[in-house]
């Protein structure tokens, strides 16, 4: 009871400090969480990181609360969901609702402007950090399909705009197409 | 009766805005400042001026921002808890059933071939924010003569503590805005 409740708090103040820390979007906080939780407290597998993302992108609604449900559920249940989505969304609430006071102040001033404009060179990095490891990764795999799908999947987002759902729904579609002819082989050696 | 009203945009919100980030931005748009008309579109341009300024999810940071405005407090809790609810209640049905059956074989097939696209996605993320870094511009619009030599420096510089020393994250993000702002002011650009 006593190492939940230890836990639980763990995953609050994780979720906070990520949701206050995060600046530039969505993929910006899964590279954050996937130090956090897979490399830093080992609470869940890499690949287990990679399938959280795929399905928080293909669901509605904004990407750090979907991860943090699915994270929080994985730790403790409704609970540990609940706890999650708190830790992240009282940053935002806090801070928004602080500056639309005198945001006119906030908007203007050119120190704030320098250091948010700097900072993205630091998330770069960090986010970079994290796709070094996951794509070495994915080499290591040797399967030249998954290898093919990862630079076209790059290429489709980076250069030509295609948005995230469609090339995650792609992916699904030729997953199922993997398992088909995987089990059409495997059929095939029985008989 | 209007609190309602911003709690149902709200919902809508949350339910809709399938991709998030800037994708959200036009369906946040329609709900409220088009259909119930809670805020003018300057307001709304001002609302993503501070929301790109700011941590968090622009769709909860609207919902602040809006029930701020409208409601003090209890508005803000309303808005938030409204655009979460779709969230959570889909995410949490997709969680008990990935980890229903993630360890059955097939699954775990379908699953590895949407992972390497995972990985292309947060390539992706990270390049268009390199580059804005760098460039102040998008991909298609950089000028190579633009090239910011402060934020490259504190690139590589993050990039190598983060490689060879395994800095902390949350570290280097709020070091690398510190150093910038300190290297700018000595160098009387701000």
């Amino acid at each position: 009871m006593e190492k939940d409740k230890h836990k639980l708090f763990t995953l609050f103040k994780s979720m906070f400090i990520l949701s206050a820390c995060t600046f530039g979007g969505g993929f910006v906080i899964v590279s954050l969480m996937k130090k956090k939780y897979v490399e830093e407290l080992k609470w869940l597998e890499e690949d287990e990181m990679l399938d959280v993302t795929a399905i928080t992108q293909s669901a509605p609604g904004p990407l750090p609360v979907n991860a943090s449900v699915i994270i929080g559920y994985r730790i403790s249940g409704i609970i540990g969901s609940l706890t999650a989505i708190l830790g992240t969304i009282l940053p935002p609430m806090v801070i928004i609702s602080v500056i639309s006071l005198f945001y006119e102040q906030f908007r203007t001033n050119p120190y704030i402007a320098t250091a948010l404009q700097v900072m993205r060179a630091g998330v770069a990095a960090v986010i970079f950090d994290v796709v070094i490891n996951l794509a070495g990764n994915v080499w290591k795999t040797k399967r030249v399909l998954y290898i093919v799908m990862m630079a076209v999947a790059f290429i489709a987002t980076c250069l030509l705009d295609v948005s995230a759902m469609l090339v995650i729904l792609t992916c699904l579609g030729i997953g199922l197409i993997d398992l088909a002819v995987t089990y059409g082989r495997k059929k095939g050696t029985a008989a | 009766m209007l609190l309602l009203k911003l709690f149902f945009a709200f919902i809508q919100v949350g339910m809709f805005s399938v991709g998030g980030g800037y994708a959200a931005i036009p369906l946040i748009q329609e709900q409220i400042v088009n259909i119930y008309g809670l805020m003018t579109l300057e307001e709304f341009s001002d609302l993503i001026t501070v929301a790109e300024m700011t941590p968090g999810p622009i769709s909860i940071n609207s919902a602040t921002f809006v029930g701020m405005r409208i409601g003090g407090i209890p508005g803000v809790l309303l808005c938030t808890v409204g655009c979460i609810i779709p969230s959570f209640c889909i995410c949490f049905i997709l969680a008990h059933f990935y980890y229903k059956y993630r360890s059955v074989s097939g699954v775990q097939v379908v699953l590895g071939a949407m992972r390497p696209a995972v990985v292309a996605l947060i390539a992706s993320a990270g390049t268009s924010i390199l580059t804005l870094g760098l460039f102040q511009a998008e991909l298609y619009d950089i000028v190579p003569e633009d090239i910011r030599f402060v934020e490259l420096g504190i690139f590589i510089v993050a990039l190598f503590l983060l490689r060879k020393y395994k800095m902390n994250a949350i570290t280097i993000i709020l070091g690398s805005g510190v150093a910038g702002t300190v290297i700018y002011t000595l160098l009387g650009a701000v």
